[in-house]
C-alpha cells in the first residue's frame, strides 16, 4: 500500500512498455492507452485523498533511509499536479485517437506519450535533485521524439534548434548539480534545505541558485531564456503542442517553486528579488507576443510565456498569499492551455489554415466549437466566476502584502491585454461571415471535441467550487511556506 | 590538482561555446560533444580528487574515493549517448531533406516551409 506513491510513475511506464509490442495494431494501442489513462487518473485522484488525509507521504526506494537512498515524496503539492497531468493526459489522449493519424500511430507515438507522462510524473513526485534531472531527460527525449515524429521539414528544423537548446540546458543543470554537491555534499532535497539553512546560506549557494533559475528558466521559458518556445513549439503537431504547452514549462516552473522555497529561502534579497523582475518582464514580452501574431497557435504559444510569468510572480513574493495564488493558477493554466490548443486545433481541421486572416464565421457552422471557446477564453482571461481568477486574485493579494505595486499593475494590464489577444481569436474566427475557405464537413468536430470540452467543463467546476478546492490548495502550500514540514517527513528519525 | 581541472574544465567549456555559435551543424554536435565532457569532468573534480583506493571493498584500503560522482557520471554519459545519437540522426535526416548542414539557411520563416 505503500507503494501507491509511485504508481502514477510506474503505470505509464509498464503501459509505454507494453505498447512498444504492437505497434502496427493500433486498434489495441488506443485501447491499453485508454484502460491506463483511466486507470491513472483513478490513482492520482486516490492518492490526492490519501494525502489530505494523511499528509506527507514518503517512500523510501529500495528501503534506504532518507539521505542516503532516493526517496519519492507525495506531497499535497505533488499529488495535485500529477491529478492535472493525468487528466490532460487523458483529454489529449482522446484528441489523438482521432487527431494524430496512422501514419505516426504506427510509429510508437502512444508509447511515447506515456514516457513523456513517466516524465513529467518522476519530475513532480522526485525528491532528489539527481533522479530530477533523469525524469527531465525521460521527459525531454520523449518530448524530442514526439516533436520530430512525422518529419516534416518544418518539425526537422526546429527540432534541431529545440534539441539544441535542451542539451544545453541539461549540461547546466549536470554542472550546476556538481557544484551544489561540492558544496553541501548530498543530493537529497530535504537534506540539502537542511544543511543550506544551517550553513545560513552563504554566497556561493546564492550563485547556485541563480544557476538554477536560469537552468529552469530555460525549461520553463522565462525572461531572456524563453526565445526557443514559440518556432518549437509552432512546428509540433497539435496533440502533441497541446501536452507540450500543459505541461513542459510546467515542470520547469514547479522546479523553480520546489527548489526556491526548499533549498534557497533564506536569502531572499537577491534571489527572489531578481525572480520578480524576470517574471514581470517575461509577462511584458508574452503579451507583446500575444497581441502581435495574427495567428491562432502564436497567440496562444505567447500566452503560455504570460501564464509562466505571472506563476514566477507568484512565486517570488514567497508569502501565503502569493504561493497559494501561484498554485492555484498553475493548475488552472495547465488545464486551459490544453484545451485551448486542442480547440484551435479543431479551428485549424475546420478551415484549413491557422492564420486568423483567413477565418471566420465558424460560430454558423459549428456553434458548439464557439461556445466553448468563448467559455476557455474568458476563463484564460480570469473574469469571476470561471478559474483564472481566484488565482490572479491571491497572487494579487500577496503583491500588495509585499508592497509589490510594478509587479500587481503589470499583472493586471496583462490580464486585460490576455483578454483582448483571445478575443481577437474568437472575433475574427467566429464572428463575421465564411469568407475565403470552404468549410471542411468531413472533420469529425464532435468527437475532436468532445476531450475540449471535458477540460473546460473542468476548469468551470474548478472555478466555481474554489470553496472546496481551497482548503488543498493551503494543504499544498503548507510545506512551501515551512519547508520544515518537508524536511521533517522526508528525514524522520532525525527530525 | 583540482585547480589544473578546473581550468582544462573551463578549456572544453570555452571550445564548446565556441564550436556551438558556429554555423555548420556538424560543428555544434561537436560543441554538444565537448560541453557534456566538461560537465562528466566537472562531476569528478567537484566531488573531490583526494587519494584513495578504487571503490571496491575487496581492495580492504584505509580510504576510497567518492563513489558517488562516479554513479552520477555514469549515469550522465549514458544519457548524452542517447540524445547526442539521436541529435546525429536529426542532423543527417535533415541534411537529406533540407539540403543544408549551415543553420542561416535554417530559420524560421513561411519563405521555406
Amino acid at each position: 500500500m505503500n507503494n501507491i506513491v509511485f504508481l502514477p510513475v510506474l503505470l505509464p511506464l509498464l503501459t509505454g512498455v507494453i505498447l512498444i509490442f504492437f505497434a502496427r495494431k493500433t486498434g489495441i494501442q488506443k485501447g491499453i492507452s485508454f484502460l491506463s489513462s483511466l486507470c491513472g487518473m483513478a490513482v492520482a485522484l486516490y492518492l490526492v485523498h490519501y494525502i489530505s488525509n494523511n499528509g506527507i507521504k514518503v517512500l523510501e526506494v529500495g528501503s534506504w533511509k532518507a539521505p542516503f537512498g532516493i526517496v519519492i515524496v507525495a506531497d499535497m503539492l505533488a499529488s495535485l499536479l500529477v491529478l492535472t497531468t493525468s487528466l490532460v493526459g487523458f483529454a489529449v489522449l482522446l484528441y489523438s485517437f482521432r487527431g494524430i493519424g496512422k501514419e505516426r500511430e504506427k510509429f510508437y507515438y502512444y508509447s511515447i506519450f506515456q514516457f513523456l507522462l513517466v516524465g513529467v510524473n518522476g519530475a513532480f513526485l522526485t525528491g532528489d535533485i539527481f533522479n530530477l534531472f533523469v525524469f527531465f531527460e525521460v521527459m525531454l527525449m520523449s518530448s524530442y521524439v514526439l516533436l520530430v515524429l512525422g518529419g516534416t521539414k518544418g518539425q526537422l528544423r526546429e527540432s534541431l534548434k529545440y534539441i539544441l537548446v535542451n542539451v544545453i540546458s541539461s549540461a547546466f543543470f549536470v554542472i550546476t548539480v556538481a557544484y551544489l554537491y561540492s558544496v553541501v555534499g548530498t543530493l537529497n532535497m530535504a537534506d540539502i534545505g537542511r544543511r543550506i539553512g544551517e550553513a545560513g546560506q552563504p554566497g556561493i549557494i546564492t550563485v547556485i541558485a541563480v544557476m538554477f533559475l536560469i537552468v529552469f528558466g530555460l525549461k520553463g521559458a522565462i525572461f531572456p531564456l524563453f526565445y526557443w518556445l514559440p518556432g518549437s513549439y509552432f512546428a509540433a503537431p497539435i496533440p502533441v503542442l497541446a501536452l507540450f504547452g500543459a505541461l513542459l514549462t510546467k515542470v520547469g516552473i514547479y522546479s523553480i517553486l520546489r527548489t526556491y522555497t526548499l533549498m534557497f529561502p533564506h536569502q531572499q534579497g537577491y534571489t527572489h528579488e531578481l525572480l520578480g523582475i524576470l517574471s514581470i518582464l517575461t509577462i511584458i514580452v508574452g503579451v507583446i507576443g500575444a497581441i502581435a501574431y495574427w495567428d491562432v497557435k502564436k497567440i496562444i504559444i505567447y500566452n503560455i510565456v504570460i501564464a509562466v510569468g505571472v506563476i514566477a510572480f507568484g512565486i517570488s513574493l514567497m508569502n501565503q498569499d502569493g504561493l497559494a495564488g501561484s498554485l492555484f493558477y498553475l493548475i488552472h493554466d495547465m488545464i486551459i492551455k490544453a484545451a485551448l490548443f486542442l480547440l484551435a486545433g479543431i479551428m485549424m481541421k475546420v478551415t484549413g489554415s491557422s492564420s486568423l486572416r483567413e477565418m471566420g464565421g465558424l460560430i454558423r457552422t459549428n456553434p458548439g466549437l464557439g461556445w466553448t471557446f468563448f467559455l476557455a477564453a474568458i476563463s484564460l482571461a480570469g473574469i469571476p466566476p470561471f478559474s483564472g481568477f481566484s488565482g490572479k486574485l491571491l497572487i494579487l493579494q500577496g503583491a500588495a502584502e509585499k508592497g509589490a505595486f510594478i509587479g500587481m499593475a503589470v499583472v493586471l494590464i496583462s490580464s486585460l491585454l490576455v483578454l483582448y489577444s483571445i478575443m481577437r481569436i474568437f472575433i475574427y474566427g467566429f464572428w463575421g461571415n465564411v469568407t475565403s475557405y470552404t468549410p471542411a464537413s468531413s472533420v469529425p468536430v464532435t468527437k475532436l471535441l468532445t476531450p475540449a470540452v471535458i477540460l473546460v467543463a473542468v476548469s468551470v467546476l474548478y472555478g466555481i467550487g474554489t470553496e472546496f478546492v481551497y482548503p488543498f490548495i493551503i494543504q499544498g502550500t503548507e510545506p512551501l511556506v515551512d519547508p520544515q514540514i518537508y524536511i521533517d517527513a522526508v528525514l524522520k528519525e532525525e527530525g | 590538482m583540482e585547480i589544473l581541472m578546473a581550468i582544462v574544465i573551463g578549456i572544453l567549456f570555452t571550445t564548446a561555446t565556441y564550436l556551438m555559435l558556429s554555423k555548420s551543424i556538424l560543428r555544434i554536435i561537436v560543441g554538444t560533444g565537448l560541453l557534456s565532457h566538461g560537465a562528466h569532468l566537472l562531476i569528478l573534480t567537484m566531488g573531490g580528487l583526494k587519494r584513495g583506493a578504487v571503490p571496491l571493498l575487496g581492495e580492504h584500503a584505509e580510504a576510497y574515493v567518492d563513489p558517488l560522482p562516479q554513479a552520477l557520471i555514469l549515469t550522465a554519459i549514458v544519457i548524452s549517448f542517447g540524445v547526442t545519437s539521436l541529435f546525429l540522426v536529426l542532423a543527417y535526416r535533415t541534411y537529406q531533406e533540407l539540403g543544408t548542414d549551415n543553420m542561416d539557411h535554417l530559420r524560421g520563416n513561411e519563405a521555406n516551409e
